[in-house]
């Protein structure tokens, strides 16, 4: 909601004042629009922050309201002022762009620096609390507690009273604070307690898991749940100790010192502690794509099909959108919008869906190729045929659209230069390959520019489709029809949740540059940025 | 007639060709969604059966929310696509209208921006929007505000590309002789400068509703509650894993229903969109 006054915003200032434009001479007149508009923008501008900055002074974002305060001042400014025409039209759209496009970019780009992943998310502080809580174990004597699950602000926390004293606490991953006016049962647990929602044993047991992975840290070690109504405090045989900034093991003796340069505790074999944390490892994860012989396999193989489909895709959907423009660009041919009308539907279906579709279509026992055409072909299961499946739903999906954009192209280029060369005694084919296709390039390069881009990354085809596959046996991290960017998201780990983060920033921040570096290329060879300037 | 053939005949062909290639795919669809059986291993091509069972199983069958989705999907789209034409246009018009300082350098930095697909940053994205769900919780995962925020964030970009070469080839003296007249570049924008391109509004604003329906990746990252899944997350599920055979039935009722509403738009405009899409070809 808060965005959409604003953009509205933005634009009922619409309100006299000549001043703005630098032809106009006349004297500046305040009207009622002028002050309802300005009123308008201030007002929004006034509740947005209003809204944003209690939650980042409670939570302590100084940066954040840092920025929230600047960006606020710089809006109100270019709203108020009667110069700067340009940027009243150009804030709403950038401020989004800056926060939800730039600001990733710069993110993923930062974040390609570093070991960010699974073991190494946090802090060096996080992963000493997560290392000495992990190795919690029960040793005879310990306290033990009645424990009362319950929620506070939709945290699981743990109620904890000690059965001597009947003292109330509560437990959470932050550690331990007192509980007053606590009502007790007679089994000695909390059945009700201010500000906290305690739960019965059913809801309880669905969060078994939560339960179960929630350490409260104490003192001496920290407090695990034992099933759901005993807790009982234990000691951490592994303790990190500030003198020689390292992770000691009280039963073994074993020690692990903190390496700085890969984020992790590290013993005499080179041996790390699963849980690390986060720190800069420079140029790494991109040398590593270089580096290490798999991967570098993998990224050139990967980078070649990609490459191979994405020209594919563009050139298959241009020339059979072209050659049914052209088609259907006479003035002889009847049933035009007819034609048009059936041409259009692949465009106007929802694609997501028909890639599923044409997946089944290929599927290799009951998918209706294989049925109409009378073969037993594993389509999706054979590197050839999955390709060719996929740059053949991709044509499906694609020519409407180049048939749509060369109809449009067509109908601009003038009829006199195609009719002169006829007289002038060229073929119909001359005509067409000598004026009108040159004259089509020149209008339609930057769409099929931008449409190479777009299949470059085209992850939904692929994801949806192949996922990736068909896999060799003894390799299930690359498939024959992955693309960088589904290889990225596995890599990434939103399948296996084995995350490596950082790397896979590393290779996006390489395909934006393929990417980019192809696009430029282009456009500057085919003078397009003349136009897109002019 | 051997004339007629080698100057319209042929066309028709192609274009027979052409359009049994574009309609098969979809004749399979309507045929399986009117399929009794509802299994993808009895449907065929030409319908074997005539039955709204599948349509009734979708609608109706408790794990599927498909009102729901439908309802989120059409939203979030109609919000997304409105919302980010306003934005794109004005940036547009300032593009084709002004001189300014950092104008070219705007125009490329747009250019290369969108050469970054924001689904790469999925993981910045991740991040940026763990910390709002826990500031701003009607923003957070699982809001179709929040994913509207993000979507917005891809506002500026080929839309405005299309739209500047639109604007371009309205003639600027309309403008002068409006400022002559003592109209401000409010006025000028509102009242002469839109209604001129209702139509390029209209075929961007529905190319971009087409994209939001059809976008899958992030709204999958975004959207994890069943109740707050978009069409394109919640038909997804039911194509996975052993159901994707028995449910490919309700799976094509439910696309056709989803294509309704664009395929309608999609004829009520079609003679915009070819004009729109290839911006410089027509005027006014």
């Amino acid at each position: 909601m808060t965005t959409q006054p604003s953009v509205t915003g933005s634009g009922s200032s619409g309100s006299p004042d000549p001043g703005l434009s630098p032809r106009s001479s006349q004297p500046r007149v305040i009207t009622t629009g002028f002050l309802v508009g300005r009123v308008v923008v201030l007002g929004i501008v006034a509740a947005l922050a209003l809204y944003a900055v209690p939650p980042l002074i409670e939570s302590e974002s100084w940066l954040a309201l840092g920025v929230v305060g600047v960006a606020t001042l710089i809006v109100t400014y270019a709203y108020l002022s009667t110069r700067h025409v340009p940027a009243k039209y150009l804030i709403p759209g950038t401020i989004f762009l800056i926060a939800f496009q730039i600001l990733p970019v710069l993110l993923t780009v930062s974040t390609a620096f570093t070991n960010f992943g699974d073991g190494h998310r946090g802090s060096k502080e996080d992963a000493i609390t997560a290392i000495q809580t992990g190795s919690v174990t029960q040793v005879a004597g310990s306290p033990e507690y009645n424990l009362t699950i319950a929620l506070r602000d939709g945290k699981l926390v743990f109620l904890l009273v000690n059965p001597t004293t009947k003292s109330v606490q509560a437990g959470t991953a932050d550690g331990l604070s007192e509980v007053t006016g606590a009502e007790l049962g007679i089994t000695g647990k909390v059945l009700a307690a201010p500000g906290f929602e305690v739960l019965n044993g059913a809801t309880a047991a669905e969060r078994g898991k939560e339960i179960s992975d929630l350490v409260v840290p104490t003192e001496g070690g920290a407090i695990k749940a034992n099933g759901l109504s005993r807790a009982f405090e234990g000691k951490t045989s592994k303790r990190y100790r500030a003198d020689c900034d390292c992770v000691t093991d009280a039963e073994t003796g074993q020690k692990w010192v903190a390496d700085a340069d890969i984020g992790s505790f590290v013993d005499d074999n080179g041996q790390a502690l699963a849980q690390g944390w986060q720190v800069n490892i420079g140029l790494a994860n991109f040398t590593r794509v270089f580096t290490n012989n798999t991967i570098s396999a993998h990224f050139l193989a990967v980078f070649v099909w990609n490459v191979v489909f994405a020209l594919a895709s563009v050139l298959t959907t241009f020339v059979l959108g072209m050659i049914v423009a052209l088609a259907l660009h006479s003035p002889r041919v009847r049933g035009k919008k007819t034609y048009r009308t059936f041409l259009v539907l692949p465009y106007a279906m929802p694609a997501f869906a028909m890639l599923l579709v044409w997946r089944d279509m290929f599927n290799t026992d009951f998918g209706l190729i294989n049925r109409l055409l009378g073969t037993d072909i594993d389509w999706i299961g054979q590197p050839n045929t999955a390709r060719f499946a996929l740059i053949l739903m991709n044509l499906w999906l694609g020519f409407p659209y180049m048939f749509l954009v060369t109809t449009g192209a067509l109908q601009a280029i003038p009829k006199e230069l195609v009719e002169a060369s006829t007289v002038d005694g060229a073929s119909p084919w001359q005509g067409f390959r000598r004026v009108t296709l040159p004259l089509l390039l020149v209008a339609l390069t930057p769409l099929l520019i931008s449409s190479f881009a777009f299949n470059f990354n085209n992850f939904n085809a692929i994801r949806l489709v192949t996922n990736g596959g068909p896999y060799a046996i003894d390799n299930a991290s690359v498939g024959a029809t992955d693309l960088l960017i589904s290889y990225t998201y596995r890599v990434a780990g939103f399948d296996t949740g084995t995350a490596d983060f950082g790397f896979a920033a590393a290779i996006s921040v390489f395909i934006f540059a393929i990417v980019a570096t192809i696009s430029v290329v282009a456009f500057r060879r085919t003078r397009a940025q003349e136009e897109v300037y002019s | 007639m051997i004339r007629w053939l080698k100057r319209v005949g042929w066309r028709h062909l192609v274009l027979l060709l052409t359009v049994a290639f574009a309609l098969f795919p979809i004749i399979f669809v309507l045929s399986a969604a009117l399929n009794p059986l509802g299994t993808l291993s009895s449907s065929e091509l030409i319908p074997t059966g005539a039955s709204l069972d599948n349509f009734e199983n979708l609608l109706t069958r408790p794990d599927l929310h498909y009102q729901r989705w439908f309802v989120n999907s059409l939203v979030i789209s109609l919000a997304s696509s409105f919302a980010s034409i306003f934005l794109s246009f004005c940036a547009a018009y300032a593009f084709s209208r002004m001189r300014f300082a950092g104008r070219r350098i705007g125009l490329l930095a747009l250019l290369l921006i969108q050469m970054f697909p924001q689904f790469l940053a999925i993981v910045a994205i991740f991040i940026i929007f763990t910390n709002v769900t826990e500031l701003y919780p009607a923003f957070g995962f699982n809001t179709p505000w929040g994913l509207l925020l993000l979507y917005l964030g891809g506002a500026l970009g080929v839309n405005t590309y299309l739209m500047k070469g639109f604007l371009d080839t309205v003639p600027k003296e309309l403008d002068e002789s409006a400022t002559v007249d003592g109209a401000t570049h409010a006025q000028i924008f509102f009242r002469i400068i839109l209604p001129l391109v209702a139509p390029i509004l209209a075929v961007t604003a529905m190319l971009a509703f087409i994209g939001t329906m059809n976008e899958f990746l992030i709204a999958n990252v975004f959207l994890l509650e069943p109740e707050s899944k978009t069409l394109a997350v919640g038909m997804y599920g039911m194509l996975v894993g052993d159901v994707r055979n028995g449910n490919f039935g309700m799976f094509a009722a439910g696309t056709l229903l989803m294509a309704v509403p664009t395929v309608g738009v999609f004829l009520w405009l079609q003679k915009y969109i070819v004009n729109g899409l290839t911006a410089g070809a027509v005027k006014g």
